[in-house]
């Protein structure tokens, strides 16, 4: 039993990380209906940024904070590119050029970071421990073994989660940005700048980038394959719906616990290595029976 | 001053339902057939047969399968790499185990590709839009790995890989790049005229008005069930055909990379550039994606700038995308659109009223 919460909570923790990819995407969606491919190439040019001004800035008197601010600079100044550049040039566009414009950002980006940083596998250390501890002792026996810093990616995860909802329930900024999602129209009509909400939400998708790339990159080092993980978000996506910061969250433990838990229970049986389709696989399964994901908008088709 | 349809009579069904109406048209599609059988192989040397004829028909064959879905049926698919793995596989699979003719085995890969494009295409009866889209991308994860893992499919090869003979066809061996080629077009032309003449007609009609808006085309009588199964069946055996043709005459040995994610992407953005909805918007996509890379990575010595591996790498990436974002702002309706502007700027010159 001990052994089966302990992979379940590695699980969930796994979880949580491709939740932050997955809550950039939605995030997009959600204010402008485009499905951002290049948030994985976003992961992993915010986190090249971060480690390389980090490198270049550690004999002043701040190097973390710098670095930082230097960073979301950056993503701010990608966001007003990809407004000006792609978004502008290609509105009122099919679903599905836009799509294909974001593998464009996506390939861009990923030439772009190398280009500019290198593309060696650079080590990030911001502070976070890295040994493991037993948690639960009274309930199970021996406890369960998790990793520190698994456990501080979930605390960073819950309130980056808990301001995100804020940030959309209480400002002034977060509501217009719920205006943009329901009706882009209506939306203008009552005097919500389309262009500046975009380049507002391109930018907090480029901060979620950032937190997911330091957290990823601090646990698998900064490198090529952390733009992979854009497709290990995907399944989340569908699974929690395009359009919900919940069902991102949500959708990410699924994926996380499910994934995990097969490739221990299951694996063994078909030879191993199913976690690579297996969390598609689950996400496809729930589609079957809710087309729009666990907590996406029924779409109503009127002719 | 050239291109005038004036003084062209219908005056049969069949003139008016004809695939070029147009008889400057029909002279045009001889010049092409007849420059692509004759010309080229009078002229091409060996690299350009390999680097870039080849290469860009058999894209082209899985470009204008994909488009079949996508941009016909308007259902995105990201699975086109697993399909041409099927059919790669099946018919690598045929060929050894029952010693089949290649030409039939490469058909069979085609249906082998066919039954999982149906019973992937299943869940689009019920998921839609990118759902769907993410959704394709479980098929291509799950060959990706069974092609990889389940040793019977690479018939225990230890390495994984595979390394197969040129193909031969009643004692008559395709080996040089000519042959190659001519064996390739061949196919294209037949499974270009298939595809045309399936878009005109019925199924091809159910098919776009199922693209259109799929609830008002089941009203009018359509049942959504065959039109996007079908197109799903169509499309997956054209990739599949395409895919065992790339791997037993360009690649000749391959493993389960050669066709992965990067490949589904590729040949959508060679059917989006290209055009959706145009069978010769595939073909101008797959030549233009094919030859992008080529172009890009003989630039720098072009230019005389001496740069690393890896930069050119970089670079290549970065301008690539940069120009797959500046082509869909400028002519978001692909390729074919431009081609069909000029006919239309044609029939008015030199005249412009």
């Amino acid at each position: 039993m001990g052994f089966f919460v302990e992979v379940l909570i590695s699980g969930l923790m796994a979880g949580v990380l491709y939740s932050l990819v997955a809550l950039g995407f939605v995030l997009i969606f959600k204010a402008s209906g485009v499905f951002n491919f290049a948030q994985g190439a976003m992961v992993l040019f915010a986190a090249l940024t971060f480690v390389r001004l980090l490198d270049i800035l550690k004999d002043t008197f701040a190097p973390i904070m710098l670095s930082l601010l230097i960073t979301i600079v950056a993503m701010v100044l990608l966001a007003m590119a990809v407004e000006r550049m792609v978004l502008r040039p290609l509105v009122n566009q099919p679903g599905i050029s836009l799509f294909m414009a974001t593998l464009g950002i996506a390939y861009f980006l990923d030439g772009f970071g190398q280009t500019l940083w290198g593309s060696d596998i650079y080590t990030l250390d911001v502070g976070i421990p890295k040994d493991s501890i037993f948690i639960l002792e009274s309930v199970f026996e021996g406890g369960v073994l998790v990793a520190s810093e698994d456990l501080i990616a979930t605390v960073i995860a819950g309130l980056l989660v808990v301001t995100l909802a804020i940030f959309f329930q209480k400002t002034r900024i977060g509501r217009a940005l719920r205006a943009v999602a329901d009706d882009h129209q209506a939306a203008q009509s009552i005097g919500i700048p389309l262009n500046y909400i975009w380049v507002i939400v391109w930018t907090v998708a480029g901060l979620v980038a950032l937190v997911a790339g330091v957290i990823w990159g601090s646990k698998l080092g900064v490198q090529f394959s952390l733009s992979l993980i854009a497709l290990k978000a995907l399944p989340v996506l569908i699974l929690g719906g395009f359009e919900s910061v919940l069902g991102a969250v949500i959708g990410g433990l699924i994926i996380g616990a499910g994934e995990k838990l097969s490739e221990i229970y299951l694996g063994p049986y078909v030879g191993g290595g199913i976690e690579y389709w297996f969390a598609y696989m689950l996400a496809l399964g729930f589609l079957m029976f809710r087309p729009q994901g666990l907590f996406g908008e029924v779409h109503i088709d009127r002719v | 001053m050239f291109y005038r349809e004036a003084g062209q009579f219908k005056t049969s069904y069949q003139s008016d339902q004809a695939v070029f109406p147009i008889f400057q048209d029909r002279i045009f599609v001889a010049l092409w057939l007849l420059a692509a059988f004759v010309a080229v192989p009078l002229l091409a040397n060996e690299y350009m047969f390999r680097a870039i004829f080849i290469p860009v028909i058999i894209m082209s064959l899985a470009a204008i399968g994909l488009n079949l879905l996508v941009g016909y049926c308007g259902q995105v698919s990201l699975g086109t790499g697993a399909f041409m793995a099927v059919g790669a596989y099946a018919a690598y699979n045929f060929m050894i185990r029952a010693d089949l003719n290649p030409l039939i085995c490469f058909l069979l890969g085609g249906l082998c590709a066919t039954g999982v494009g149906v019973v992937f295409g299943i869940p689009s009866l019920r998921i839609k839009g990118f759902y769907l889209a993410v959704a394709t991308l479980a098929l291509q994860f799950f060959t990706d790995w069974s092609f990889s893992r389940i040793d019977w499919f690479t018939n225990y090869t230890p390495s994984g890989s595979i390394a197969v003979q040129p193909v031969e066809v009643w004692g008559f061996v395709f080996d040089s790049p000519l042959r190659k080629y001519l064996l390739c077009l061949t196919v294209l032309v037949i499974f270009t005229v298939i595809a045309k003449n399936i878009v005109r007609g019925r199924i091809g009609r159910s098919w776009m008005a199922t693209r259109d808006m799929d609830v008002a085309a089941e009203i009018i009588g359509i049942r959504p069930v065959y039109a996007k199964l079908s197109a799903f069946a169509v499309s997956s055996f054209f990739i599949g055909v395409a895919g065992a043709l790339w791997a037993y005459v360009h690649l000749g040995s391959w493993e389960p990379l050669a066709f992965d994610i990067n490949v589904s992407f590729s040949v959508l953005f060679m059917v989006i550039i290209g055009g959706l909805g145009s069978i010769v918007g595939g073909m101008l996509g797959a030549a233009f994606i094919t030859l992008l890379p080529l172009f890009l990575n003989q630039l720098p010595l072009w230019l005389g700038f001496n740069m690393s591996t890896a930069m050119v790498s970089h670079l290549e990436f970065m301008i690539f995308g940069a120009l797959i974002i500046f082509f869909l702002a400028v002519e978001p309706l692909g390729l074919a659109r431009l081609w069909q502007l000029a006919k239309e700027k044609l029939r008015l010159w030199p005249f412009p009223h």
